[in-house]
């Protein structure tokens, strides 16, 4: 029904849609956790923001799984080649992650408040580590990692670990870091009550403004970073691979994109209106709409990301002509397409039991109710 | 070339993230059916105390699934990070169940289980109960969805090579998907987790009947485990035998590796119940053999021939001499897509090209291969005898002896007679642990019967791996070790705790603890066994 060229770019659209998925839904609840320590001063406190979660994080969860199923069955060079690459910045991604689940499980089922402490900064580590480092991760694919492919195709990592700490990349996982945090915060005025809401309002007005800081340092920052420029190769709809086509580096040419179509300036717009206006609506307690607009927010900011660097996906620093982009990282057409209708199907129904499961789940979390059912809630 | 001692590790890392990971698998496979079934009993009757069965089994379930979701976040990702040609080589295939079961399977199990928790009170009896059974649905679809991903690893259909991408591409989206090798795994792999969630409820619940408390809570409990217990377990021998005769047809390596046939004997071939594997002497030593068995068995004829190590070996030979054309034709290719001779000789053995990358191990350029390397690539071509020969046994005997447990135990629940069959109890009790060993020998056998191949005949182990250094590997594996051992210590710690309480850690005030111990035969529990008012 689509062509090969239609195909990917479909799926570069929808990789972005299960990353802005993610970060919506999961961000919520890392979110929580990012904040859970600060926000919730005693246990039962505590235990009403994790409550304002419990049955969801799970579920959420599901997203960050699926983009790395769907980024693996669409784009298996990324997969393969990011993730070898980024080895210590996964892995740390991955142990920080182990402490969520089982945190939020086994916390509240022992009463020993050493081990409900421990497993506090547990959820904590497990919810803000990712979120920093989803960022720094964001911030050196828009540098360039550096790698290679033989002539099996077999990619060569050749940087360092503490490389991907850059200022540039620590900068991306500030504005990560604070998103998420803020998004959270806007997800707990929603479901909480008297002193916790009060300070998750003063939280979504710290990491807003820190959100708003940072995303606008990091584009000052863009005119002076190197960017890639395609100079030739195979056509985007044609079989290939990334070995066969001409790269070259350019400072701000990661802004060309903008300057060609001025509508894409759109995504940063958003961005920064999206936080603002959750701001403003935080700051009036109205929960709901502070949390649509962070979403929006985080489409606005992810986009910008991706449409800066399109169609290059993982640009490789060192040899540039290797880098990935998104018509010579995919898979075959055929994968393509089955993928596609699948997640054609399958989006919609997952959004809507989502969807029943919060409607179900709805209402405030109270002190009351986390006293009254300590045997079944977390 | 990789360094084949990083190629070792990066193993050894997946089979320890992925064994552990099938630690807490079984168990919320069958565990998620069993909570079904009580919920449903409590749906239809209206007693009480299926209720609490459901909530208290299903906060043992809790416990051990957070490790299970824990675990499996290594797992979607550990192909990439450690595993990056196989990736590249097979993504196209490979990725595509993966990505399913994220929005097939793992969305409607993990967004279930958060209603199954904590929407008792906010859904009706008809609603939570609809819920519990998408748990069990959604686990158990992920299981169809990730032995499809191994089920292709193990016979590799609906695919085929792409010279200018330089891997596997689908070809046939069903092929893949009723792979009979998947089929039959996936059947087996859900049955033994249903054997290991009803050994589970089985033995704790003769615990409590042991210890005399909560009786009725414990009968009940008992009851539901045995027959569950004995219709999986039946079907899990029964299923396995089909699983064996899908191996039979696709892998023949593995099957004479695991039934330790070093010579092809004249059909039906006999079936070794014992001995000892020597891969020196290429024998068994004190070897006890059921005539004609095995060729029945495996082949399901009495005039098929099973072909031995020795007969293997000599098709192997053919097959990597063939493969080391293909390799060589790529080569060609490659530098020349209009290479039109190429191309034909390509075509002519690109089956066998996987067989020839085999020699990539000992030679950059496998043209040059000598017969010495020809002839180690050929022996690295049969996975290691002994270990599949002892953990397949090890696998079949439990499998034997829990259909003789579960027989048992259903007899004596039909008889109403469990509860004074003392050593049946202790038996019950003891065995907990032995599905769990049944498992994992089981996955030894699947995993390192397909060695030295990551996926069948198509890519070899050696050349799958990412480049990394040992060193960063040896350090991402301490850093498993150490979370997993902290982990499992904190799993253990909360399941015994929470399995001595029972149906005490609910807080309903009915069972023997909340009775300081007071009301031996669960007085109140035997109230809360009538209907809700």
């Amino acid at each position: 029904m689509f062509d090969y060229e239609t195909l990917k770019l479909i799926w570069w659209l929808l990789v972005g849609v299960l990353l802005v998925g993610f970060a919506v839904m999961d961000g919520h609840d890392m979110g929580m956790g990012a904040l859970l320590p600060f926000v919730g001063r005693n246990d039962d406190e505590r235990r009403v923001l994790i409550n304002s979660v419990a049955p969801h994080w799970d579920g959420n969860q599901v997203w960050f799984i699926t983009a790395g199923g769907a980024i693996f069955a669409a784009w298996p060079l990324v997969y393969a080649t990011a993730f070898s690459g980024m080895y210590f910045a996964l892995m740390a991604v991955l142990w920080a992650m182990f402490f969520r689940p089982v945190g939020f499980d086994y916390r509240s089922k022992v009463a020993n408040p050493i081990w409900r402490g421990a497993w506090d900064w547990g959820i904590f580590v497990g919810s803000a580590v990712p979120a920093l480092l989803f960022g720094v991760a964001f911030g050196n694919v828009l540098q360039g990692v550096p790698f290679h492919y033989d002539d099996d195709m077999r990619s060569i990592y050749t940087g360092t670990f503490w490389a991907l700490l850059n200022p540039f990349a620590l900068l991306s996982g500030v504005v990560s870091l604070a998103m998420i945090a803020f998004h959270g915060a806007n997800y707990l005025i929603v479901r909480t009550e008297g002193v916790l809401r009060s300070r998750a309002r003063i939280a979504a007005q710290l990491f807003g403004m820190l959100t708003l800081l940072s995303f606008a340092v990091g584009g000052l920052m863009l005119p002076d970073l190197p960017g890639y420029i395609l100079i030739s190769g195979p056509e985007a709809g044609a079989v290939q691979s990334p070995v066969d086509k001409v790269v070259e580096l350019q400072d701000g040419a990661w802004l060309a994109n903008f300057s060609r179509f001025p509508v894409l300036w759109t995504f940063p717009l958003l961005g920064f209106i999206g936080v603002l206006a959750g701001m403003a609506f935080a700051a009036k307690l109205k929960g709901v709409a502070a949390f649509v607009a962070s979403s929006m927010a985080m489409l606005g900011i992810i986009f910008s990301a991706g449409v800066a660097m399109f169609p290059f996906v993982l640009p490789s620093s060192s040899t540039p002509s290797h880098s990935l982009t998104a018509w010579d990282c995919v898979s075959g057409k055929f994968t393509l397409d089955v993928m596609f209708w699948v997640a054609l199907i399958m989006t919609p129904i997952v959004i809507s039991y989502t969807g029943w499961a919060y409607r179900v789940m709805r209402g405030k979390v109270t002190l009351a109710h986390i006293q009254a059912n300590d045997h079944s809630v977390y | 070339m990789i360094d084949p001692g990083t190629v070792d590790l990066a193993r050894l890392q997946f089979a320890i993230t992925a064994l552990y990971h099938f630690l807490f698998v079984p168990l919320t496979l069958g565990l998620t059916f069993i909570l079904a079934i009580m919920e449903t009993v409590y749906v239809m009757t209206g007693k009480t105390i299926y209720r609490d069965m459901t909530k208290f089994w299903g906060k043992l379930f809790g416990i051990n699934f957070a490790l299970g979701v824990t675990t499996g976040l290594t797992l979607e990702f550990q192909f990439g990070t450690n595993w990056s040609y196989y990736s590249h080589y097979v993504g196209d295939i490979f990725g595509a169940p993966l990505a399913i079961e994220g929005l097939l399977a793992f969305f409607l199990e993990s967004t279930m289980v958060g209603l199954f928790f904590f929407g008792w009170d906010r859904l009706s009896k008809v609603g939570h109960l609809t819920v519990t059974y998408l748990v069990a649905i959604g686990s158990n679809l992920s299981a169809v969805l990730i032995l499809i991903a191994n089920g292709w690893m193990q016979n590799p259909v609906g695919s085929e090579f792409n010279p200018i991408t330089m891997r596997m591409e689908m070809s046939s989206f069903w092929d893949l998907v009723f792979n009979p090798a998947a089929q039959a795994k996936f059947v087996h792999t859900v049955s033994s987790g249903y054997v290991t969630a009803s050994v589970f409820v089985l033995g704790i619940s003769s615990w409590y009947l042991l210890k005399g408390r909560d009786l009725e809570f414990a009968r009940r409990s008992f009851r539901i485990a045995a027959a569950f217990g004995l219709a999986s377990a039946l079907s899990v021998v029964v299923l396995g035998d089909e699983s064996g005769y899908a191996v039979t047809e696709h892998q023949q390596t593995k099957l004479a590796a695991m039934e330790g046939m070093w010579t092809t004997e004249a059909a039906p071939a006999g079936l070794v119940l014992f001995g000892i594997p020597d891969e020196e002497a290429r024998a068994n030593h004190a070897e006890i053999k059921i005539p004609y068995a095995l060729g029945l068995i495996a082949t399901r004829s009495a005039d098929n021939v099973l072909p031995g190590i020795d007969r293997l070996e000599v098709t192997l030979k053919q097959r990597i001499e063939s493969g080391v054309l293909a390799v060589g034709a790529l080569d060609r290719l490659r530098k020349n897509r209009e290479d039109a001779e190429a191309l034909a000789i390509f075509n002519a053995h690109k089956l066998d090209m996987g067989y020839g990358l085999l020699l990539e191990k000992y030679t950059a350029n496998v043209a040059l291969a000598t017969p010495e390397m020809l002839a180690k690539a050929v022996d690295d071509a049969i996975p290691p005898v002994a270990p599949l020969f002892w953990s397949f046994r090890i696998m079949v005997f439990l499998g034997f002896a829990f259909i003789a447990l579960f027989a048992i135990a259903f007899w004596a629940s039909a008889k109403n007679s469990f509860e004074h069959k003392r050593w049946l109890l202790r038996w019950a009790l003891w065995f907990i642990p032995m599905p769990w060993i049944a498992t994992q020998v089981g996955w030894i056998v699947a995993e390192m019967g397909r060695q030295p191949w990551t996926v069948y005949g198509v890519l070899p182990t050696h050349l799958s791996a990412s480049t990394l250094t040992s060193n960063e590997i040896l350090l991402s594996l301490g850093g498993f070790i150490t979370f997993y051992t902290l982990l499992l210590i904190a799993e253990l710690f909360l399941m015994f705790k929470y399995a001595r309480l029972g149906p005490s850690s609910l807080g309903t005030g009915g069972y023997h603890h909340e009775s300081g111990g007071a009301l031996p035969h669960g007085a109140v529990a035997a109230a809360r066994s009538g209907k809700e008012v």
